[in-house]
Protein backbone atom coordinates (compact mmCIF):
# COMPACT_ATOMS: atom_id res chain seq x y z
CA UNK A 1 0.00 0.00 0.00
CA UNK A 2 1.28 3.45 -0.80
CA UNK A 3 1.70 5.45 2.39
CA UNK A 4 3.37 8.79 3.00
CA UNK A 5 6.54 6.91 3.84
CA UNK A 6 7.01 6.04 0.17
CA UNK A 7 7.86 9.61 -0.77
CA UNK A 8 10.98 9.38 1.41
CA UNK A 9 14.04 7.18 1.28
CA UNK A 10 13.66 3.75 2.85
CA UNK A 11 14.94 3.18 6.36
CA UNK A 12 18.60 2.39 6.12
CA UNK A 13 19.91 -1.03 7.08
CA UNK A 14 23.58 -0.39 6.39
CA UNK A 15 26.07 2.28 7.51
CA UNK A 16 26.54 3.52 3.95
CA UNK A 17 22.83 3.98 3.38
CA UNK A 18 22.68 5.90 6.63
CA UNK A 19 25.38 8.24 5.33
CA UNK A 20 23.52 8.59 2.03
CA UNK A 21 20.34 9.52 3.88
CA UNK A 22 22.23 12.16 5.84
CA UNK A 23 23.66 13.55 2.63
CA UNK A 24 20.25 13.57 0.99
CA UNK A 25 18.80 15.55 3.89
CA UNK A 26 21.76 17.92 3.90
CA UNK A 27 21.41 18.65 0.17
CA UNK A 28 17.66 19.04 0.50
CA UNK A 29 18.11 21.56 3.33
CA UNK A 30 20.42 23.66 1.14
CA UNK A 31 17.92 23.45 -1.74
CA UNK A 32 15.18 24.60 0.59
CA UNK A 33 17.20 27.59 1.81
CA UNK A 34 18.02 28.64 -1.78
CA UNK A 35 14.37 28.34 -2.80
CA UNK A 36 13.21 30.45 0.11
CA UNK A 37 15.88 33.11 -0.47
CA UNK A 38 15.25 33.38 -4.23
CA UNK A 39 11.48 33.28 -3.70
CA UNK A 40 11.67 36.07 -1.16
CA UNK A 41 13.90 38.22 -3.42
CA UNK A 42 11.63 37.74 -6.42
CA UNK A 43 8.56 38.50 -4.34
CA UNK A 44 9.97 41.73 -3.01
CA UNK A 45 11.20 42.78 -6.47
CA UNK A 46 7.72 42.30 -7.90
CA UNK A 47 5.99 44.37 -5.32
CA UNK A 48 8.37 47.16 -4.29
CA UNK A 49 7.94 50.65 -5.67
CA UNK A 50 11.58 51.80 -5.68
CA UNK A 51 13.05 52.49 -9.09
CA UNK A 52 16.16 54.15 -10.46
CA UNK A 53 16.32 54.43 -14.24
CA UNK A 54 20.10 54.96 -14.51
CA UNK A 55 21.15 51.92 -12.44
CA UNK A 56 23.57 49.89 -14.64
CA UNK A 57 25.80 47.85 -12.33
CA UNK A 58 26.71 47.22 -8.72
CA UNK A 59 30.14 45.62 -8.44
CA UNK A 60 29.94 44.75 -4.76
CA UNK A 61 26.65 42.90 -4.85
CA UNK A 62 27.64 41.08 -8.05
CA UNK A 63 30.84 39.80 -6.45
CA UNK A 64 28.89 38.62 -3.44
CA UNK A 65 26.22 36.79 -5.41
CA UNK A 66 28.82 35.09 -7.59
CA UNK A 67 31.00 33.87 -4.72
CA UNK A 68 28.19 32.78 -2.41
CA UNK A 69 26.74 30.12 -4.76
CA UNK A 70 30.26 28.79 -5.36
CA UNK A 71 30.73 28.36 -1.62
CA UNK A 72 27.34 26.67 -1.40
CA UNK A 73 28.37 24.24 -4.13
CA UNK A 74 31.53 23.34 -2.22
CA UNK A 75 29.40 22.45 0.79
CA UNK A 76 27.50 19.99 -1.41
CA UNK A 77 30.45 18.72 -3.47
CA UNK A 78 32.80 17.77 -0.65
CA UNK A 79 30.43 15.45 1.26
CA UNK A 80 29.30 14.06 -2.07
CA UNK A 81 32.84 13.14 -3.12
CA UNK A 82 33.55 11.67 0.29
CA UNK A 83 30.55 9.38 -0.08
CA UNK A 84 31.41 8.50 -3.65
CA UNK A 85 34.80 7.15 -2.63
CA UNK A 86 33.41 5.54 0.51
CA UNK A 87 30.91 3.58 -1.59
CA UNK A 88 33.71 2.28 -3.83
CA UNK A 89 35.73 0.96 -0.93
CA UNK A 90 36.06 -2.81 -0.96
CA UNK A 91 36.54 -4.12 2.54
CA UNK A 92 37.74 -7.60 3.23
CA UNK A 93 34.65 -9.68 2.50
CA UNK A 94 33.53 -12.59 4.64
CA UNK A 95 31.21 -14.23 2.14
CA UNK A 96 30.81 -13.97 -1.59
CA UNK A 97 27.39 -14.49 -3.07
CA UNK A 98 26.91 -14.67 -6.81
CA UNK A 99 23.71 -13.58 -8.43
CA UNK A 100 22.76 -14.05 -12.05
CA UNK A 101 19.92 -12.19 -13.67
CA UNK A 102 17.71 -14.17 -16.00
CA UNK A 103 14.57 -13.38 -17.93
CA UNK A 104 12.78 -13.18 -15.49
CA UNK A 105 14.17 -14.33 -12.19
CA UNK A 106 17.36 -14.12 -10.19
CA UNK A 107 19.48 -17.13 -9.39
CA UNK A 108 21.97 -17.26 -6.55
CA UNK A 109 25.13 -19.27 -6.05
CA UNK A 110 26.98 -19.79 -2.78
CA UNK A 111 30.32 -21.37 -3.64
CA UNK A 112 32.63 -20.34 -0.78
CA UNK A 113 31.87 -23.51 1.12
CA UNK A 114 30.53 -26.44 -0.80
CA UNK A 115 28.59 -25.17 -3.76
CA UNK A 116 24.89 -24.73 -4.04
CA UNK A 117 22.61 -22.62 -6.13
CA UNK A 118 18.93 -21.85 -6.32
CA UNK A 119 16.50 -19.78 -8.33
CA UNK A 120 14.42 -17.04 -6.81
CA UNK A 121 11.03 -16.48 -8.41
CA UNK A 122 8.38 -13.97 -7.43
CA UNK A 123 5.37 -15.43 -5.65
CA UNK A 124 2.49 -14.95 -8.10
CA UNK A 125 -0.69 -13.21 -6.96
CA UNK A 126 -2.65 -16.46 -7.02
CA UNK A 127 -0.30 -18.17 -4.55
CA UNK A 128 0.23 -15.24 -2.22
CA UNK A 129 -0.25 -15.75 1.51
CA UNK A 130 -1.77 -12.95 3.62
CA UNK A 131 1.63 -11.95 5.02
CA UNK A 132 3.31 -11.65 1.61
CA UNK A 133 4.00 -8.38 -0.11
CA UNK A 134 2.47 -8.18 -3.55
CA UNK A 135 5.11 -8.27 -6.34
CA UNK A 136 7.95 -8.27 -3.79
CA UNK A 137 8.11 -11.64 -2.09
CA UNK A 138 9.96 -14.56 -3.64
CA UNK A 139 9.92 -18.31 -3.12
CA UNK A 140 13.62 -18.62 -2.22
CA UNK A 141 15.16 -15.67 -0.40
CA UNK A 142 18.80 -14.70 -0.38
CA UNK A 143 20.02 -15.53 3.10
CA UNK A 144 22.74 -13.21 4.32
CA UNK A 145 24.50 -12.81 7.70
CA UNK A 146 24.26 -9.41 9.34
CA UNK A 147 27.26 -7.51 10.76
CA UNK A 148 29.47 -9.11 8.14
CA UNK A 149 30.98 -7.73 4.99
CA UNK A 150 29.17 -9.30 2.01
CA UNK A 151 30.49 -9.30 -1.52
CA UNK A 152 27.95 -9.70 -4.30
CA UNK A 153 29.14 -10.78 -7.72
CA UNK A 154 26.50 -9.71 -10.20
CA UNK A 155 26.10 -10.82 -13.78
CA UNK A 156 23.36 -11.79 -16.20
CA UNK A 157 22.69 -14.66 -18.55
CA UNK A 158 20.62 -13.00 -21.25
CA UNK A 159 19.97 -9.24 -21.16
CA UNK A 160 21.01 -6.47 -18.77
CA UNK A 161 19.27 -6.54 -15.40
CA UNK A 162 20.03 -4.58 -12.25
CA UNK A 163 20.29 -5.96 -8.73
CA UNK A 164 18.90 -3.49 -6.23
CA UNK A 165 18.28 -3.20 -2.51
CA UNK A 166 17.57 0.43 -1.59
CA UNK A 167 17.92 -0.18 2.16
CA UNK A 168 21.58 -1.19 1.68
CA UNK A 169 22.30 1.48 -0.94
CA UNK A 170 22.94 -1.24 -3.49
CA UNK A 171 22.14 -0.88 -7.15
CA UNK A 172 24.35 -2.50 -9.71
CA UNK A 173 23.84 -3.57 -13.29
CA UNK A 174 23.93 -7.25 -14.15
CA UNK A 175 25.56 -7.33 -17.54
CA UNK A 176 26.02 -10.52 -19.60
CA UNK A 177 29.68 -11.45 -19.94
CA UNK A 178 30.80 -9.12 -17.19
CA UNK A 179 31.15 -9.65 -13.46
CA UNK A 180 30.34 -6.68 -11.30
CA UNK A 181 31.22 -6.55 -7.64
CA UNK A 182 29.55 -4.66 -4.85
CA UNK A 183 30.01 -5.00 -1.12
CA UNK A 184 27.75 -4.07 1.75
CA UNK A 185 27.26 -4.61 5.44
CA UNK A 186 23.84 -5.07 7.01
CA UNK A 187 23.53 -3.88 10.57
CA UNK A 188 20.33 -5.64 11.57
CA UNK A 189 18.16 -8.63 10.87
CA UNK A 190 15.06 -8.50 8.76
CA UNK A 191 13.61 -8.79 5.29
CA UNK A 192 14.71 -6.33 2.65
CA UNK A 193 13.15 -5.87 -0.74
CA UNK A 194 14.25 -4.62 -4.11
CA UNK A 195 13.26 -4.87 -7.72
CA UNK A 196 15.12 -5.35 -10.97
CA UNK A 197 16.11 -1.84 -12.03
CA UNK A 198 17.07 -2.20 -15.65
CA UNK A 199 14.23 -2.66 -18.06
CA UNK A 200 14.74 -6.23 -19.25
CA UNK A 201 11.60 -7.36 -21.03
CA UNK A 202 7.98 -8.32 -20.49
CA UNK A 203 8.28 -9.46 -16.88
CA UNK A 204 10.78 -6.86 -15.73
CA UNK A 205 8.40 -5.83 -12.95
CA UNK A 206 8.02 -9.38 -11.73
CA UNK A 207 11.57 -10.34 -10.76
CA UNK A 208 11.97 -8.87 -7.27
CA UNK A 209 14.83 -9.44 -4.84
CA UNK A 210 14.19 -10.48 -1.25
CA UNK A 211 17.08 -10.52 1.18
CA UNK A 212 16.70 -12.22 4.54
CA UNK A 213 19.26 -10.98 7.02
CA UNK A 214 19.95 -13.40 9.87
CA UNK A 215 22.59 -13.77 12.55
CA UNK A 216 25.95 -15.18 11.41
CA UNK A 217 25.64 -18.29 13.59
CA UNK A 218 22.30 -19.15 12.00
CA UNK A 219 23.81 -18.42 8.64
CA UNK A 220 26.54 -21.03 9.15
CA UNK A 221 23.87 -23.49 10.24
CA UNK A 222 21.82 -22.70 7.14
CA UNK A 223 24.89 -23.14 4.94
CA UNK A 224 25.67 -26.58 6.32
CA UNK A 225 22.02 -27.58 6.02
CA UNK A 226 21.88 -26.48 2.40
CA UNK A 227 25.07 -28.39 1.68
CA UNK A 228 23.55 -31.57 3.05
CA UNK A 229 20.46 -31.34 0.88
CA UNK B 1 33.22 -9.96 13.91
CA UNK B 2 31.12 -12.37 16.00
CA UNK B 3 33.11 -15.07 17.78
CA UNK B 4 31.00 -17.78 16.14
CA UNK B 5 32.48 -16.91 12.78
CA UNK B 6 36.08 -16.70 13.88
CA UNK B 7 35.95 -20.18 15.37
CA UNK B 8 34.83 -21.82 12.14
CA UNK B 9 37.09 -21.84 9.15
CA UNK B 10 34.05 -22.52 6.98
CA UNK B 11 33.49 -18.88 6.14
CA UNK B 12 36.34 -17.83 3.90
CA UNK B 13 36.30 -16.23 0.53
CA UNK B 14 38.63 -14.84 -2.11
CA UNK B 15 40.26 -11.74 -0.62
CA UNK B 16 40.40 -8.26 -2.11
CA UNK B 17 43.02 -8.29 -4.85
CA UNK B 18 44.81 -4.98 -5.54
CA UNK B 19 45.31 -6.03 -9.17
CA UNK B 20 41.56 -5.69 -9.60
CA UNK B 21 40.45 -2.65 -7.63
CA UNK B 22 37.45 -1.86 -9.81
CA UNK B 23 33.80 -2.80 -9.84
CA UNK B 24 34.51 -4.98 -12.87
CA UNK B 25 35.85 -8.26 -11.49
CA UNK B 26 35.59 -10.31 -14.69
CA UNK B 27 39.36 -10.44 -14.94
CA UNK B 28 39.86 -11.55 -11.32
CA UNK B 29 37.61 -14.55 -11.96
CA UNK B 30 39.23 -15.45 -15.30
CA UNK B 31 42.78 -14.92 -14.05
CA UNK B 32 42.15 -17.17 -11.05
CA UNK B 33 40.84 -19.89 -13.34
CA UNK B 34 43.87 -19.52 -15.58
CA UNK B 35 46.28 -19.43 -12.62
CA UNK B 36 44.83 -22.66 -11.25
CA UNK B 37 45.42 -24.54 -14.48
CA UNK B 38 48.86 -23.01 -15.00
CA UNK B 39 49.76 -23.93 -11.43
CA UNK B 40 48.62 -27.51 -11.98
CA UNK B 41 50.50 -27.72 -15.24
CA UNK B 42 53.75 -26.69 -13.57
CA UNK B 43 53.40 -28.35 -10.17
CA UNK B 44 51.30 -31.38 -10.99
CA UNK B 45 47.68 -32.20 -10.31
CA UNK B 46 47.98 -32.98 -6.60
CA UNK B 47 49.97 -29.95 -5.48
CA UNK B 48 47.89 -28.56 -2.59
CA UNK B 49 48.70 -24.78 -2.84
CA UNK B 50 47.08 -24.67 -6.29
CA UNK B 51 43.73 -25.10 -4.57
CA UNK B 52 43.94 -21.47 -3.46
CA UNK B 53 43.16 -20.41 -7.03
CA UNK B 54 40.47 -23.03 -7.35
CA UNK B 55 38.75 -21.68 -4.24
CA UNK B 56 39.09 -18.17 -5.61
CA UNK B 57 37.56 -18.85 -9.00
CA UNK B 58 34.84 -21.00 -7.48
CA UNK B 59 33.90 -18.13 -5.17
CA UNK B 60 33.97 -15.50 -7.90
CA UNK B 61 32.96 -17.02 -11.21
CA UNK B 62 29.37 -17.91 -12.09
CA UNK B 63 29.09 -21.71 -12.24
CA UNK B 64 27.94 -21.52 -15.86
CA UNK B 65 31.20 -19.84 -16.84
CA UNK B 66 33.31 -22.45 -15.05
CA UNK B 67 31.35 -25.24 -16.74
CA UNK B 68 31.83 -23.69 -20.16
CA UNK B 69 35.56 -23.21 -19.63
CA UNK B 70 35.97 -26.77 -18.39
CA UNK B 71 34.14 -28.03 -21.46
CA UNK B 72 36.45 -25.96 -23.64
CA UNK B 73 39.52 -27.30 -21.84
CA UNK B 74 38.31 -30.83 -22.47
CA UNK B 75 37.48 -30.09 -26.07
CA UNK B 76 40.84 -28.40 -26.59
CA UNK B 77 39.32 -25.12 -27.71
CA UNK B 78 39.92 -23.04 -24.57
CA UNK B 79 41.02 -19.60 -25.80
CA UNK B 80 43.44 -18.82 -22.95
CA UNK B 81 47.02 -20.10 -22.87
CA UNK B 82 47.29 -22.44 -19.92
CU1 LIG C 1 15.50 -7.78 -15.02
Amino acid sequence: MATWNTILLQDSASPLMEQLSFFHNHALLILFMITVLVGYLMGTLFFNQFNYRFLLDGQTIEIIWTILPAVTLIFIALPSLRLLYLLDEVNNPLVTIKTIGHQWYWSYEYSDFMNFEFDSYMIPLTEMKPQNFRLLDVDNRVIVPFNSQIRMMVTAADVIHSWTIPAFSVKIDATPGRLNQISFLINRTGLFYGQCSEICGANHSFMPITVESISPSFFTKWISKMNNL
Amino acid sequence: MPAALKSTDVLQTAPFDPRFPNTNQTRYCYQSFLDFHRCQKVKGADYKPCDYFKKAYNSLCPNAWIERWNDQLEGGNFPGSV
